[in-house]
């Protein structure tokens, strides 16, 4: 509309556009449902007024069949867009595979975001157009919910627990980017931007903010220094489990259940090692949880992830997923 | 069985020598039973104890009002002239804790439940008195917890008080308003529990259970919601008290806590509870529509079953307030269908009050233009519930202004639009005196308009994007912010104008007469106001509720 006054969101992805069609169709629905109820009110205190001379005969003030159908038509009615609705909410669980993964740490109160070529930034994310994105976040302290309004998404970021969220904008430009669950004193100021760029803006970008390593590289370095590889990389796997291949594979515990090695169960390994046990270790890897922060986490994950498994797995309908180790380099390529 | 403690009616000083025309049933009505403060701070009548609630309410109301008259003051400009950031979250916590747990909770099933529910089934008080009284010191200790948080400088969580925020990192008065709150749901479970025991024991003859009231129906479903979901609500609170005090991991996930527990808990009761606050409004209605219209209600087990089946179902649909919370999505789809099988019982109720207007001889009074506010605001905020309750929708809509518009259309426009009206129908019942009908008009057409202004643009708002809870805002907001303050002012305005004439009332006012509504019920038939014991002689119930053709045929 005009610069005024905006009544409409604007529209950055295919997405966008469904769930405004969503709306404006129930919307059409809801009115259809709720006019008789408007119109008949008025008309009635007009026409049946005390005072005021109308035809009353009516018969008994019971009608099972008008009670059964006005409850169950429009129910019938919004079932259909009950399918509708909770089909474009399981696409928005199931991010493709081929997904690029940007790593998201939130806090109290600022957002940063970590591209896969160790590329970092804070309140801002750049993302190429037309190239699907996945979100893998996490709260340094209390839930926070990473808000993309010009894409119609938001999920809770949560402390100590992953959760995702991916989408595919379709149209270059800036849009805001919001927190929207209240989370202290400068909740209202824990925002910045979407800029969706063109394929080469973007790696010009990449090229601009390029690092020495990438955040898998970064996340070796961690390794290393931390000294996980003492353990982890001695050359003989008697002390602890070898790490290479891990990723995404099904992993045995020593009370005998069995978890699939994904970020979170990596996340965990890491800070609480003694509640999952790989089966025939022993449980003595020491917890890390002091010495090393989210965003260290972030690049272990990734590391981690970079040195491959057997077969991507991509746990159905759960917030946390995975992906292919491929996809971590950005190539620039487009789909 | 109720004896009072007030033996000092002997001591009758005429101390209200002045009023108007005091008469034959205000000389031996329930006010005039006992001048003393004892004889009301220690009263165990039921009509007596409603009054007590009825300034209490009304109290915490204004204090919750303020809270949002400098809320939106200070939404006039993105940047917040008024508060600092801390200030404002401050000032909506306060305003939600007070809002929905000291007054709209209370509000109709303490005020006008107490009143009226013993009147209508043919009883001289409620089955517990001493214990109703309880409750009303019990919803102070917990109102001056409330009070302390608010001098000692309040608390900033928000109403739902989410973990880990509650627990581990806000740095307000976190636990004295979790007290707060863990005590005034003991009076509300002690409220509930009388109600149920009242209505299964205290029916006068005949009074059979199809021919209660409809309020009385609505205010049984009411109750049992009480009983069964605050007493969730208490071991809640109580969790994060142990977590904030004894570092107990519980909900904090640092501590081993699951951070998605809280919030099952936390709706598990709070979802029932905005039905507790509903229910009794949709109570209110059914009465005034058959009362406006003077005809029977359409479809009375309909609407009973509809007010059963709320409460019913309104226990299962607690996660659609989480649908973005990283749940797992079947558990989303589950809980959206089930959020969209419960707005068929409101749907129903609805269209049963529509279709009882329909050939009646409709009275527009001020009560039932209240009742027609509530109609129309109700839907709006119904019909919104089913956007937020579709998975998509909820996804972009939740915890944005779009929430807020609609759970005000519902609580504000609906339960407070009730609230008036029951206020404006029985208030000559409570004090034998009749208002100015004209200012009641112009009241209920000014908070529809107020309401209205200021909340629909909050639907706009949000689906703009706009987050709740925002004290800093995107400046392209601001045309929308200052329409709905705009808004407030007008509803504000309108929500002081009953007191000046209701009070203007009970001394100028004329007497009322036992009826002045011409309506059915056992309320009416006794005087206005009533008599300590309500009944001379218990009545014998011997006709269908809401007969109206009947009663004007006989000319009583
Ligand atoms: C007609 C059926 C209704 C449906 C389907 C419905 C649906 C919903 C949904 C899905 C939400 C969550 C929105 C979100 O946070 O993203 C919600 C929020 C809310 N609803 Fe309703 N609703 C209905 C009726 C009511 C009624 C009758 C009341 C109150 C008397 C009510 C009060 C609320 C409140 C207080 C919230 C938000 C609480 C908060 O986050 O602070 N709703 N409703
Ligand atoms: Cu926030
Ligand atoms: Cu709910």
């Amino acid at each position: 509309m005009s610069d005024f006054i905006q009544i409409w969101p604007g529209q950055a992805s295919d997405y966008a556009h469904s769930v405004d069609l969503l709306i404006l169709a129930l919307t059409g629905l809801i009115i259809a449902l709720s006019a008789p109820v408007f119109i008949l009110i008025v008309y009635f205190a007009v026409k049946y007024r005390r005072g005021h001379k109308a035809d009353r005969q009516h018969p008994m003030n019971r009608n099972v069949w008008l009670e059964t159908s006005w409850a169950l038509i429009p129910f019938f009615l919004i079932l259909v867009f009950y399918v509708w609705s909770t089909g474009l909410y399981f696409d928005l669980h199931q991010p493709p595979a081929n997904a690029m993964e940007v790593q998201v740490v939130a806090k109290r109160w600022m957002w940063k975001f970590q591209h896969p070529g160790g590329q970092g930034e804070i309140n801002e994310l750049h993302v190429p157009v037309g190239e699907p994105i996945r979100l893998n976040m996490i709260s340094q302290d209390v839930i926070h919910s990473l808000f993309l309004p010009a894409l119609r998404i938001k999920q809770d970021v949560l402390p100590e627990r992953y959760t995702s969220l991916w989408f595919s904008a379709d149209k270059p430009g800036t849009y805001r980017l919001a927190c929207a669950e209240f989370c202290g004193t400068d909740h209202s100021l824990m925002g910045g931007s979407l800029v969706v760029q063109t394929q080469a803006d973007y790696a010009a970008w990449l090229e601009q903010f390029a690092t020495d390593n990438t955040l898998a590289a970064q996340g070796a370095g961690l390794f290393r220094t931390l000294g996980c590889s003492g353990c982890h990389e001695s050359g003989s796997t008697r002390r602890a489990p070898s790490i290479h291949g891990l990723y995404g594979r099904p992993v045995a515990l020593s009370d005998g259940s069995t978890v699939v090695a994904d970020a979170q169960y990596i996340r965990d390994s890491i800070l609480l090692p003694n509640a999952q046990v790989t089966a025939g270790y022993p449980p003595i890897m020491p917890t890390f949880k002091d010495v090393v922060d989210e965003e260290g986490l972030v690049r272990l994950v990734a590391y981690i992830q970079s040195l491959g498994s057997a077969s991507p797995v991509l746990p159905q309908g759960v917030a946390a997923g995975t992906l292919a180790p491929q996809n971590l380099a950005p190539e620039g390529t487009a789909p | 069985m109720s004896e009072t403690v007030t033996g000092r009616g002997g001591s009758e000083e005429a101390s209200r020598e002045e009023t108007v025309n005091e008469t034959q049933s205000e000389r031996v009505s329930y006010l005039r039973a006992g001048h003393t403060l004892r004889s009301w701070f220690f009263t165990t009548d039921h009509k007596r104890i409603a009054l007590l609630y009825l300034i209490s309410v009304t109290f915490f109301f204004f204090i919750g009002g303020m809270a949002a008259g400098l809320m939106r003051t200070d939404l006039l400009t993105p940047q917040g002239d008024v508060l600092s950031n801390e200030g404002y979250n401050r000032a909506f916590t306060l305003h939600g804790v007070i809002m929905v747990w000291f007054f709209l909770i209370p509000s109709i099933p303490n005020v006008f439940g107490n009143f009226l529910i013993p009147l209508m089934i043919g009883a001289r008080d409620l089955a517990f008195p001493r214990l109703n009284l309880l409750s009303w010191y019990i919803y102070w200790i917990g109102g001056l917890f409330t009070l302390w948080v608010l001098l000692a400088g309040g608390v900033d969580t928000g109403w739902t008080f989410y973990t880990p925020l509650s627990s581990m990192f806000a740095n307000g008065n976190v636990v004295m308003a979790a007290a707060a709150v863990f005590v005034v749901g003991f009076s509300s479970i002690l409220t509930g529990l009388n109600f149920i025991v009242t209505i299964h024991t205290l029916r006068a003859p005949g009074m059979t259970w199809g021919r209660l009231p409809l309020f009385v129906w609505s205010h049984y479903a009411t109750s049992v919601i009480l009983v069964l979901a605050t007493p969730v609500l208490t071991v809640t609170l109580a969790l994060i008290v142990a977590e904030r005090l004894f570092g107990l991991g519980i909900f904090d996930p640092a501590l081993g806590g699951d951070p998605l527990l809280y919030q099952h808990l936390f709706w598990f009761y709070s979802h029932p509870a905005v039905y507790i606050m509903v229910l009794p409004a949709m109570a209110v209605v059914s009465e005034l529509v058959a009362a406006a219209a003077r005809k029977p209600v359409f479809g009375y087990w309909f609407i009973v079953f509809s007010s059963l089946g709320i409460a019913a179902v309104g226990f299962l649909v607690w996660a659609h307030h989480m649908f973005v919370s990283g749940m797992s999505m079947y558990v989303g789809a589950v809980f959206s269908f089930l959020s969209l099988v419960v707005a068929v019982p409101s749907g129903i109720k609805v269209y049963n009050w529509t279709a009882t207007l329909w050939k009646g001889h409709i009275s527009l009074d001020p009560p039932f233009l209240f009742a027609m506010g509530f109609i129309g605001l109700f839907v709006v905020g119904g019909l919104t519930g089913l956007i937020l309750a579709m998975l998509a929708l909820d996804v972009h809509v939740h915890d944005t202004y779009f929430v807020v518009a609609h759970f005000h259309y519902i609580m504000v426009g609906g339960t407070v639009s009730a609230f008036f009206g029951a206020l404006h129908f029985w208030w000559p019942k409570m004090t034998g005196r009749m208002f100015s009908i004209g200012w009641g008009r112009l009241t209920a057409l000014f908070i529809f308009f107020g309401f209205n202004m200021t909340f629909f643009p909050q639907f706009i708002l949000g689906y703009l994007g706009m987050p709740r809870r925002y004290h800093v805002y995107d400046p392209q907001f601001q045309v929308l912010h200052v329409l709905s303050s705009a808004g407030s002012t007008i509803l504000g305005f309108a929500y002081l104008f009953p007191f000046a004439y209701l009070l203007y009332a009970l001394r100028y006012g004329k007497p009322s007469g036992d009826n002045p509504w011409e309506a059915t019920g056992l309320e009416w038939t006794v005087p206005s106001p009533p008599p300590k014991h309500n009944f001379d002689e218990i009545p014998v119930v011997t006709r269908e509720p809401y007969d109206y053709e009947v009663e004007k045929e006989g000319g009583a």
